[in-house]
This record gives structure tokens, sequence and C-alpha cells, in this order.
């Protein structure tokens, strides 16, 4: 006797097309797995015996990381491969990348990939379960999820509540990933930074647009701050870094004008001076840090559910694509 | 069997356990979630036959299961707790509502080790089903009882069920 | 002996003669010698039945890449060739941004030559604006004419600098031909993937505005405007293009303009889910500029309908979304997608498809052919208007199978493609 869940499906590519249902399904199955991480001994054997790849086509030392520990304290075997000392540097595409491990007989990849829509394209084409660990601007859902954790365990709850994405909206899977799962478990949602990092679109996304972070900081209850990648300054996108501190950087003089207190989270790694200054980081009201222990606890519910997931959808995978 | 039974089978499980106990470190630990109830029902007889309060804790092995793809995941995980003592050289009572396959006490042995190292542990089971696919056998059984082909012990508890009792049940039909 | 075909009892239309009848088509030694309702054909005519059937002028794609030379494993002119001539199409213009780029009159001589030794449709050359097709100086614009180009074109990249474009609308008046702009501002769209709107948002995919083909539209316009040039726009595909065209025209600027099958009938949804078989450039824009390229499909605001050809391996348009080329292939789908989803929905008639398809297109670039009239071309176009069929890449005469109308149900699809009299393509 099986209780009934919320299925995930196959791969977890992103929370766009997920339910409240689906979402909240694996919030409530991450609460259990923190404690784990606070046991004398952090591993139990679920996933023992799965073979998991971590395959990083971009680098990143947090969310690998946080994926290896998931994946250790969940007794899965995991092997991480990362673009610089791989054959995808010599010109073997993506496709390729992935039937070789489908030759390995693995059972789930983790994929970072510069390029929105590379999660989908692999999850279409091996049985294996895919979590996508951020493809380009697309998604970083893990992250979403994380963040999703942390603010209902600070406040409680999500639905009603209003939450600004302060930064470069326009590159960040971090923010899609955030407004499609806040969107869809009820909150109210803004996004705020220069207009040359909005999306041309994005109030059609169903979020308030702010261009000064004085009236996101005025507006929402909970402030997720992007970091600004030092390419966008070389981009053009914004003229100086001290500049874009200057007019969108979350100071606590700008905090201190709010007529309530804002629950502050960061998505790491920060620029502390940039667009959060050191007092706000360290300050009482930031999560950042819980943000990172959530983080493993999301992982594990994740790479849980997946795994125990759905044998039919990975065999239909194997019969559309297999070769 | 009605809640009268199942009361003297649990009253007399109770006195077993302290019959056996080797004195000090006596530590229960139900398996969830009936386990665990039955577990508690243990403790309160305990504390009136020998005016001693056991420590009790809950032990979920979801995470320690052999057959993750075939039952699919479970979406809530219960939590484990132990007694504030720990399990450390104690002497550890596992408690269960029903042992069939003994692959569950196989789970709860596991996580028992990984939490610590009790100094002996005993397995006390309400109902004994057999159909054993390990060789995994309660020290100390209320009740032993043949089950055929189509049929299924059903462990009801006040707590979850409304009610104390132990129902076979046939497949397909319900009481 | 004179060789002698005989199309017998089709509907002919002929919007270069106005002919919309149940007649017969004489050809005789690939020279149209007549149309009439009650011909006397040679003894030794091959006589073929065209009840049901509809017989037009040949049709012709001004804009096709034939990736020869250079990209043989994508098409070749041979394969392309084929493949329009499976399409219904007599003559195609092939694009110079091959490798190398068909920028002199050796490499134009060697187009036309494999154009003449594949032997189905004909391929019509077309040369580089500039040298290298890197924008900087002109090409042998001349001898290149000489050799047979019919046009020129950078087309793959658009002429950045509007001194450049300004002397080849100038310069090409010698020539009498047109200059074909692939109108893109790629300081605005250089990076972009698709185009710039709420679902490249949505995907984290970065944008092409309007804006980048409008600028150059409208800049293109005012220098042939200036020039008295011929300026021949690409694949327009936005709402204020379409408009502004429309307003050169009533000034008596010297345009023609092309709109593609796939942005008269999908829009940018079709890259939901990252399907790189949607993805081109100019890429699927929304539904109020598919309308507004509609409208100016009917209003002859956009005088030809060419389908951008564009092959590409499978294995290239099987990655990811930014990795993949630009481009599908179009000859083989033109006719079922132009009838099912432009005739049939009521935007233009029959008579209108043909001309944006046959006569049009050869007005434009000056070709032969476009006409059934007497002493024409023997360049024919039959088709079945009410056979259904389901498009399969298994069935592609070309090279490449990158279409995003797999799948798709049509009605309608050439039977015969006749070119010189010679039938080159049957069912």
């Amino acid at each position: 006797m099986s209780l009934p869940t919320a299925s995930l499906g196959k791969d977890l590519v992103g929370l766009e097309d997920l339910s409240a249902e689906q979402i909240l399904a694996i919030l409530d199955t991450a609460e259990p797995f923190k404690e784990i991480s606070e046991r004398r001994i952090k591993k139990v054997p679920v996933l023992r015996g799965k073979t998991i790849v971590n395959l990083f086509f971009e680098a990143s030392t947090r969310t690998r990381i946080s994926f290896e520990f998931a994946e250790k304290r969940l007794s899965a075997d995991s092997v991480n491969i990362s673009a610089a000392v791989s054959s995808v540097s010599k010109g073997e595409t993506l496709v390729d990348t992935a039937r070789n491990l489908e030759a390995m007989r693995i059972d789930m990849v983790v994929m970072r990939h510069g390029a929105s829509g590379a999660a989908q394209f692999l999850a279409d084409r091996i049985p294996s379960n895919v979590v996508n660990a951020g493809d380009g601007r697309h998604e970083h859902p893990t992250q979403g999820l994380l963040d999703l954790l942390t603010i209902r365990d600070h406040v409680g709850k999500i639905d009603g509540l209003k939450v600004c994405i302060i930064g470069d909206i326009l590159h960040s899977r971090v923010a899609r990933s955030n407004i499609y799962g806040l969107l869809t478990l009820g909150a109210e949602v803004a996004v705020c930074g220069p207009p040359t990092l909005l999306p041309l679109c994005a109030d059609e996304f169903g979020v308030e647009v702010f261009t000064r972070v004085e009236e996101a900081i005025e507006w929402a209850e909970v402030l997720n701050v992007l970091r600004l990648q030092l390419e966008r300054m070389e981009g053009g996108y914004v003229p100086s870094l001290r500049e874009y501190n200057r007019i969108w950087g979350v100071t606590n003089e700008r905090l201190a004008a709010a007529k309530r207190d804002l629950l502050i989270l960061h998505p790491g790694p920060m620029n502390r001076g940039v667009e959060i200054d050191s007092d706000v980081a360290d300050g009482e009201h930031s999560v950042i840090l819980d943000q990172v222990t959530n983080g493993v606890a999301v992982r594990m519910a994740v790479l849980y559910l997946l795994a125990g997931g759905q044998p039919e959808s990975a065999e239909a995978a194997k019969q559309g694509h297999g070769a | 069997m009605g809640q009268a039974d199942v009361r003297s089978e649990i009253a007399r499980l109770a006195r077993e356990i302290v019959e056996r106990s080797e004195g000090a470190g006596l530590v229960l630990m139900g398996v969830h979630r009936r386990g665990t109830d039955i577990a508690g029902m243990l403790q309160d007889e305990i504390r009136a036959l020998a005016d001693i309060s056991i420590p009790t804790g809950s032990i979920d092995i979801t995470l320690y299961r052999d057959d993750l793809g075939a039952i699919g995941p479970r979406p809530v995980i219960g939590e484990t707790v132990l007694p504030s003592g720990g399990i450390d050289d104690q002497e550890v009572v596992l408690v269960d509502d029903v042992i069939y396959t003994g692959r569950t006490i196989r789970a709860a042995l596991n996580e028992l080790s990984d939490w610590g190292r009790p100094r002996r542990i005993r397995l006390c089971v309400l109902v004994d089903r057999g159909g054993r696919e390990l060789p995994v056998q309660p020290d100390m059984i209320g009740k032993k009882v043949d089950v055929l082909e189509g049929q299924y012990i059903e462990v009801l508890v006040e707590d979850l069920d409304g009610r104390l009792a132990v129902d076979l049940i046939q497949v397909g039909s319900h009481s | 002996m004179s060789e002698a075909l005989w199309l017998h009892g089709g509907r002919v239309i002929d919007p270069s003669q106005g002919v919309d009848a149940t007649i017969d088509v004489l050809i005789v030694d690939g020279l149209v010698v007549t149309l009439g309702g009650d011909l006397r054909p040679p003894e030794t005519a091959r006589t073929v039945d065209c009840s049901g059937l509809i017989i037009t002028p040949g049709l012709i794609d001004v804009h096709v890449h034939m990736r020869e030379p250079g990209e043989e494993h994508k098409e070749t002119i041979a394969t392309g060739a084929a493949a329009a001539a499976a399409g219904g199409f007599t003559g195609v213009c092939a694009m110079p941004n091959t490798n190398p780029p068909v920028d002199d009159p050796a490499a134009v001589g060697f187009v036309a030559a494999q154009g003449r030794r594949a032997g189905a449709a004909r391929v019509y050359p077309v040369g580089c604006i500039s040298v290298g097709r890197a924008g900087e100086r002109l090409a042998l614009v001349g001898e290149m004419v000489d050799a047979g180009a019919v046009a020129i074109t950078d087309d793959g990249s658009p002429v950045m600098d509007s001194g450049l474009m300004r002397l080849a609308l100038e310069y090409s008046q010698s020539f009498g031909i047109p200059v074909a702009d692939h109108p893109e501002d790629l300081g605005l769209s250089a990076s972009g993937q698709m185009n710039e709107g709420l679902i490249s948002g949505r995907l984290g995919l970065s944008g092409k505005p309007n804006a980048a083909e409008d600028i150059h539209i409208v800049r293109d316009l005012l220098l042939a405007e200036l020039t008295g040039g011929h300026i021949h726009l690409q694949h327009v595909s936005t709402r204020f293009g379409v408009e502004s065209i429309r307003q050169a025209k009533a000034r008596g600027v010297r345009v023609t303009a092309e709109a593609s099958p796939h942005h008269l009938v999908l829009t940018h949804e079709a890259v939901k889910g990252y399907l790189t078989d949607a993805k081109m450039n100019p890429p699927l824009r929304t539904s109020e500029d598919k309308e507004a390229v509609r409208d100016g499909l009917a209003d002859g605001t956009l005088d030809t309908i060419a389908t951008d050809h564009a092959p590409h391996h499978y294995d290239e348009k099987e990655t990811a979304f930014a990795d993949a080329p630009n481009g599908i292939v179009g000859l083989e789908t033109a006719v079922g997608v132009i009838l099912t989803k432009v005739v049939a929905e009521g935007v233009i008639d029959l008579q209108t498809m043909v001309e944006r398809m046959s006569c049009q297109p050869a007005r434009a670039f000056g070709l032969p052919g476009g006409s059934l009239a007497e002493g024409s071309p023997g360049d024919v176009t039959v088709f079945d208007p009410n056979v259904k069929w389901t498009v399969d890449p298994e069935d592609f005469v070309s090279k490449s199978r990158n279409s995003p109308f797999i799948g798709w149900e049509l009605t309608g699809r050439p039977c015969y493609t006749i070119v010189g009299g010679r039938i080159v393509f049957e069912v």
C-alpha cells in the first residue's frame, strides 16, 4: 500500500510546469531530510546502488557541492564531470555525452549547462532521471525550491506573501524559477532592477515591475537579492558596479525606511558592497546561510522523489529516442 | 481480536519485557507508525506494572527500505526520535505491530546501528503472521496468526484509527 | 524530330495572361506553343492527363540555400535542384553564402554549371554584394552578372554599412538586377536566438526584437529612394516592416519583398520546448506580425513567396537551442503549406498564389518564365489541389530534414514539374 504522491515524473527541468501540489510535495519531503544532516551519521541508505553523474558544463562550486552532499547523504554513488576536463571541450556534442553516460548504465544526471533548454534536451533523450542544476538563463529549479523552503520556514506561508527579486532578472535562471514557483504557490511577485536587466515583457510574466529599489522595498515583505555578474558591467548593461550599488544596492539605510522588517535572501555567491551591503547580508533578517542548509535538504528530497519515480516514463523516453 | 484481547496481550508483553530485562538501560523503540503506538501502550503498562518510566522513541525506516523503486517514494517521511539518553549501550526493545517478511525489522536494525551501538536489541511484536523472507525472529510475540492467501492483518490503534483492534481481512471485502 | 508535351484536361491558371480555364497546354522543343481548348497535338507528343489538376507557369523560389560549395553534407546543387523540382519549383535562386562565398564570376559560373548538370529545376546563381561577404567593398558585380548572376545579396548577413548598401543600389542599376538584403541590425540582434518577447523571456533565450529588422527595412527603403536602385527585401517578418514597404511602394520606391511560408503560418509559440526546427532568422514572431505578413501578401506589398530553404544536417539541429544553426528546409512543403494554411484559409486565392510564386518572382529578378504565353519557356507546374498528405521527412528529396512542418496534414501537392518541356519530377 503506497500513499498517494504528487509524482514529479522522470525529471526536474523547471518549476514552470509543476503544480502547487508537486512543489509542496518536494518542500514537505525536504523537511525530514533536514534532520538527517544534523545526525551523527549523516547518511541514510535510501539511494544505495544508484549511480548519479554530476555533469557540470559551467563552473560551479556551491551548487555542485550541495548536490554532492545530498547524494552522499542518501548513499548514492556519484561521479563529477566538469567541462574543463571532459571530452566536451574536445568538441563532443551534448547528445554524444548523454549517450556515453547512458551506455555506462547510470541512473541520474544532475546537469548544469550554459544553454537554456539543455536540461529539457537531455531529459527528452535519455531514460535516466535528469535534474536541472541550471540551464542558461532558463531555470535553476532546486535553487527556486530552496528559496521557497527558506521563506516558508521563516514566514510560515507563501500564499499571499509579497516577494521582490532584485537584480539582473534578464539573465537569471534563479529569477525565473523563483517567479514560477512563487506564483504557483500564490505569492505576489515583483522584480526590480535596471531596465537594461529586465526582460522586455516582464510585466506579462504576472509580476510587478519596479525600476527603483526604494519602491521595491516599500512594497515587499521578502527580498531575494540576485548576484550581479561582473560580465554585465563589461557588457555595458550597467555603467559601473559602484553606480549599481548606489542606485540598486540593498543597504541598511534603504531597509530602515521600510514600514516592516524584510526577510533577506541571496542565492550566493555574494558581491558584498555591490548588490548587497555586508551589514544587510550579516544582519538579523538575513537567511542566506539557512538557504545553503536548506539547499542540501531540498536536493535530497528531489533526488529521493525522482529515484522512486516513474519507470514507465523512463521507458517511454528510451523508446522515443533510443539509439 | 477486540480491544480487550489486544489490551491483555499488551499487558502480557509488558510483563515479559520487564522480566527479561537485565536491569538498567531499558529503552523502547517503536517502528513508525503503529509500532510507535504499541510502544507507547507498553510504556504505559510498564509504568502501571513496575512504576518505572521506560524511555521510548520512534524509528522511521522509510529511508532504509530496500524496495524504493517498487513502491514509489513516500511523500512525507516520519521523523526518527531517540529517547533523550540515546541508545548507546542501552538494552533496546524494538516494537512493531506486525512481523511479516522481516524486511522492516532488517531496515530498523540497520538504522539503529547508524544511530548508535545498543548493548542488546530484542524484538517485540503484537502479531506474527508468518511469511518470513529473512532470518529474523521476534523475541516476544503477542499472538501468532496463520494468514492464508488473500488475507491480511490490519492493526488498528486509537490515535490513528479511533479504536484498538487486530483484524484479519479478506482481500476484496472490507470491515 | 521535335519533342512535344501535351498537358490535357487541367485547369490552367496563368495570371500573366489573365487565364483561368480548363484548356490544354502544348509545349514543343522546350517552349510553350499554345494554349487552347481544342488542340491537336502532334502524333509524337507525350500526353499528360491533367484532369482534376491545376496547371500553372512554373513556380520560382528566389531564396534558396544550396550549400554547395562547402557544406555538401547539408545539400548539394543537385539535391537542392531535385528537391525544388519535387516541391513544384521550376527555378530557384541560389544564395551566395557558401564556403567560399559566391563573390566572383568563376564561382557564379560553377553554380550555374552545377545547376545545368543537375537537370532538375533551373538554378539561377546570385552573387555577393561584398567581397567575401565581409560587408566592406563591392564584389565584381558586373562580371558576375555576365557569368549568370541574377541578383546580388550578402544574405545570411545584412549589409551593416549603409554607405556600402548605397553603392550597391547605385552600381547594380547598370545591370538591371535587384539588390537583395537580409534586413537586420546586428547591434540589436547578434546574440538573439528567437523573437524577443514574452516567450523568449520565459524560455530564457536572448531575443531579436522587431526593431532590429525594422531599422534596416526602413534604411534600405530610404537608400532605394535616394538612389533609384531596386531593393529586394528578404523574408519580411514584422508588422512595421510590412507597413513601411507598403508606404514606400505608394511613394514609388523600387522595392520588392518576400514572405516566407513559415512567417505566414507560424508564430514564436512554435519555439516552446526549445524546438530547433523552429529556429530561423528572422525568427518566428507574434501572431500580430504573422497577420501583417498575411495582409501584406494579400495586398501585394509582399510580392513573392520565397522559402528561404536552409538545409542543415540533423546533427547540427540535434543540440541545445542556442547552439543550433538558423534555418529550415522549405522547398518540398511550400505548395502544401500555402494551399492548406494560406489559400484554404482565405488569405489569398489561387490566382494570387500563382502570382506570388511564379509571375512576380520572375518579374522581380528578371527571370525567364512566370508565364505560359506563347514562346515562353516550357516551365510548368502541375499540382493536385485536393490530395491529402502528411509531411514525412523520410520522403524528402533534400538531404536535410529540418522542417517545423513534420507531421502536418496538408492538402495539395505538386504532381508534375516540367522544365523546358521536360518532366523533371512526377509523383
